[in-house]
C-alpha cells in the first residue's frame, strides 16, 4: 500500500510539471500582451518597458519558468498583479464561499440521487422507473444556463424566496447560496441518478441477491445488507470524481449569482489578464486532482478486499 | 452496405421505436441546419420584421414565435443557430474522436514509452478544469468559431483516448491479431485496418456523446462572449432573453430552450440506444 502511494505520487510530479508547462506556454507565448492590457494602448513605450520590468516580464523565458516552479515548491506565489494582494489571501478568502456552495451542492446532489436510483432499480421495467429515468434525460437535455436564468426570475425575483445576486458570510448566507445549490442539484440529478440506477440493478441482478429473496430474507434486509453494502464502491468513486470541482467551484454560477468565491476570482484574472492569479489556481486545481484520484484508488482497495494495490 | 444493414446492431436499432423517432427528429435538425448553410433558408436572421417584442402570429411565418427587442424575427433566429450548433458539435466532434482514438490506438498498441508519453499527455490536460483550459484556448485562437474550434479539439480527445487505449490493450493480445503479425504485416497496418475498426463501438457512442458536449460548451462560451461572434446562436439568444424575462417576455428564451432540448434529447436517448444496440453481452 505505501509503495502504491509513493510511486502515484511520484506519477503525479510529470504531471504537474505538463500542467505548469501548457499553462506557461499558452499565457507567456500566446496570450494578448499584459503590460498592454495594463496600461491601455495609449501607454507610452517607457511606461510599458517599466511595468515589464516591474512584473519581471523582461527576463529569459526560461527564469521566469523557473521562477514559477519555484514558487510551487515554496508554496509561495506571490502577489496579484491587478490588485497586489498576496494570492495566497486571495485563495483563502475565495475557498469559503466556493465551498459554502459545493459542498451542501455535492451531499444533496449524492442523497437524491442515491434515492432515485435505488428507487429506479428496484422497480426496474415498471412504469415509475421509466418515468424517473425520462426525467433525468430530460433533465440533463437543458442547458445550465437556462437552469440558471429560469430559477433567478422564477425563485428571486417572481418569489421573492431569494437574492438574485451577492453573497453575506454569517447566518443570512442562505438566501444567497440557496439558489446556486439549488441550481447545482438539479444539473447533477439528471446524470447521477442515470449513472447509480445502472449500478443498482446490477446489483439487484447478482446471484447472492437472487437467492437471499429465494430463502425469504425481507426487502428491508437484502436492500441494506445485500444491496446497498455493495454499491458502497462505485458511489464513493462517483463522489470521489466530483471532490476537486468541490474547490474549482463553478465559475458560471459564481458569476450569475455574484458569489465572492474562487470561480469568480479565475474569471476577473483571465479578464484582467492576471497571470500570476490563473498560474497560481491552475496547479493548485491540478494538485487536488492528482490527489484525489490517488485518494480514490486507496479508499477503493479499503472498502474492496478484492482489489490489491500493486 | 447491404451487410451493414442486416447487421445485429442495426437490427437492434431498427427494432427500437424511440431512437428511429429520435434519429429522424437529427435528421431534420440537420436538414434545418443545410439549408441555413446553403443559404435556402432563415438568411434574414438580421432583418426588422415588425415591432419590438411582437407576440406571436400566424399571419407571417417569420412571426411564429414573436420577435426580440430589436424586431428581429425569433423563429429565424432559432432556425439559424441550428447551424451554429451542428457545425461546432460534427466537426469538434469528429475531429475529437478522430485524434483520441488514433492516439489512444497507438498508446495501447504500442506500449511502453510511446504508452507512456500519451497517458502523461491526457492526465495534464485533464487535471487542468476543463473551463479554464476552453476560456484560455478561445482567448488566444481568437473569439469566435474558430477559437471554439481549437478549444474543444484540444480538450475532446481525452475521453475518446482512454477508452480505446483501454480496448485495444485488450484487443491487441487476440488471436487474429496474433495471426495477422504472423503473416508479416506491419504493426501500422494491424492497428488502423484490424484493431481500430474493432474499437468503432466506443467510438461511435463517444462521437454523440462529444456531439451533445460542444452544443452545451457552445452555449456556455457564447455567454461568456467568446462564442461565435455577430451571428445568433442558442447561447445568445438565452443572454438576451435575462433581460428580456424581467419585462415579462419569454418567447425567446423559450424558443432557445427548447430547440436546443429537442436535439440535445435526442442525442441523448440515441447515443443511449447506440451504446445497448452496439453492446456485444446486451441480446
Amino acid at each position: 500500500m505505501r509503495a502504491f502511494i509513493i510511486r502515484r505520487l511520484l506519477w503525479g510530479i510529470p504531471v504537474v510539471l505538463g500542467v505548469t508547462l501548457i499553462t506557461f506556454v499558452l499565457f507567456n507565448f500566446f496570450a494578448k500582451d499584459p503590460v498592454v492590457a495594463f496600461l491601455g494602448k495609449s501607454a507610452t513605450e517607457q511606461d510599458l518597458q517599466a511595468l515589464r520590468v516591474q512584473f519581471g516580464l523582461d527576463r529569459p523565458h526560461y527564469i521566469q519558468y523557473l521562477d514559477y516552479l519555484r514558487q510551487i515548491v515554496t508554496l509561495d506565489f506571490g502577489r496579484s498583479w491587478a490588485t497586489s494582494e498576496p494570492i495566497s489571501e486571495m485563495m483563502s478568502r475565495g475557498l469559503g464561499p466556493t465551498l459554502a456552495i459545493t459542498i451542501p451542492g455535492l451531499v444533496a446532489t449524492t442523497l437524491l440521487a442515491v434515492s432515485v436510483g435505488l428507487l429506479a432499480g428496484s422497480l426496474r421495467g415498471k412504469a415509475a422507473d421509466r418515468l424517473l429515468m425520462a426525467l433525468a434525460v430530460a433533465g440533463m437535455s437543458v442547458s445550465f444556463l437556462v437552469y440558471i436564468v429560469v430559477g433567478q426570475y422564477l425563485l428571486a425575483f417572481r418569489v421573492r424566496f431569494f437574492q438574485i445576486y451577492g453573497y453575506e458570510s454569517g447566518f443570512d448566507r442562505w438566501q444567497y447560496v440557496a439558489l446556486p445549490i439549488i441550481v447545482l442539484v438539479i444539473v447533477g440529478m439528471g446524470y447521477d441518478s442515470r449513472f447509480y440506477r445502472s449500478v443498482f440493478v446490477e446489483e439487484f441482478t447478482r446471484d447472492h441477491v437472487t437467492t437471499a429473496v429465494a430463502k425469504g430474507a425481507g426487502s428491508g434486509r437484502v436492500m441494506f445488507r445485500h444491496v446497498l453494502k455493495n454499491a458502497l464502491i462505485p458511489i464513493i468513486t462517483r463522489v470521489m470524481i466530483s471532490v476537486p470541482f468541490l474547490v474549482t467551484g463553478s465559475l458560471l454560477l459564481e458569476s450569475f449569482f455574484g458569489i465572492p468565491g474562487l470561480g469568480t476570482m479565475l474569471l476577473e484574472a483571465l479578464n484582467t489578464a492576471d497571470f500570476p492569479v490563473i498560474k497560481a489556481y491552475t496547479v493548485w486545481i491540478s494538485i487536488v486532482f492528482i490527489i484525489s484520484t490517488i485518494l480514490n484508488d486507496v479508499l477503493y482497495a479499503v472498502v474492496d478486499p478484492r482489489v490489491r494495490l500493486e | 452496405m447491404k451487410d451493414l444493414w442486416h447487421s445485429r446492431p442495426v437490427r437492434k436499432l431498427r427494432r427500437d421505436k424511440w431512437a428511429l423517432v429520435c434519429l429522424s427528429v437529427i435528421v431534420a435538425y440537420a436538414l434545418v441546419a443545410l439549408s441555413v448553410k446553403l443559404g435556402i433558408f432563415a438568411s434574414g436572421y438580421e432583418e426588422r420584421v415588425g415591432e419590438k417584442f411582437t407576440t406571436p402570429s400566424l399571419e407571417d411565418w417569420r412571426l411564429w414565435l414573436g420577435t426580440d427587442r430589436q424586431g428581429r424575427s425569433i423563429f429565424v433566429r432559432a432556425m439559424y443557430s441550428a447551424k451554429i450548433a451542428f457545425g461546432v458539435g460534427f466537426v469538434s466532434a469528429l475531429i475529437g474522436v478522430t485524434v483520441g482514438a488514433l492516439l489512444g490506438g497507438i498508446a495501447g498498441y504500442y506500449g511502453k514509452n510511446v504508452d507512456n508519453f500519451i497517458v502523461w499527455l491526457y492526465s495534464t490536460v485533464q487535471s487542468i478544469p476543463n473551463l479554464l483550459l476552453l476560456i484560455a484556448l478561445t482567448y488566444i485562437a481568437g473569439k469566435g468559431l474558430f477559437g471554439i474550434y481549437v478549444a474543444f479539439c484540444a480538450t475532446f480527445w481525452v475521453g475518446p483516448c482512454r477508452v480505446v487505449r483501454g480496448e485495444v490493450m485488450k484487443l491487441k493480445e487476440a488471436e487474429y491479431i496474433q495471426s495477422a503479425r504472423a503473416m508479416g504485416y506491419g504493426n501500422w497496418k494491424i492497428l488502423i485496418q484490424h484493431v481500430l475498426p474493432n474499437t468503432m463501438h466506443v467510438v461511435l457512442v463517444y462521437f454523440a456523446l462529444l456531439f451533445v458536449g460542444a452544443i452545451k460548451s457552445e452555449v456556455i462560451l457564447s455567454y461568456l462572449g467568446l462564442g461565435v461572434q455577430g451571428e445568433p446562436s442558442w447561447g445568445i439568444m438565452i443572454d438576451q432573453a435575462r433581460a428580456e424575462l424581467i419585462n415579462g417576455f419569454y418567447w425567446q428564451i423559450g424558443a432557445a430552450t427548447f430547440s436546443m432540448f429537442g436535439l440535445v434529447l435526442c442525442f441523448n436517448v440515441f447515443a443511449d440506444a447506440l451504446q445497448d444496440a452496439l453492446d456485444p453481452k446486451s441480446v
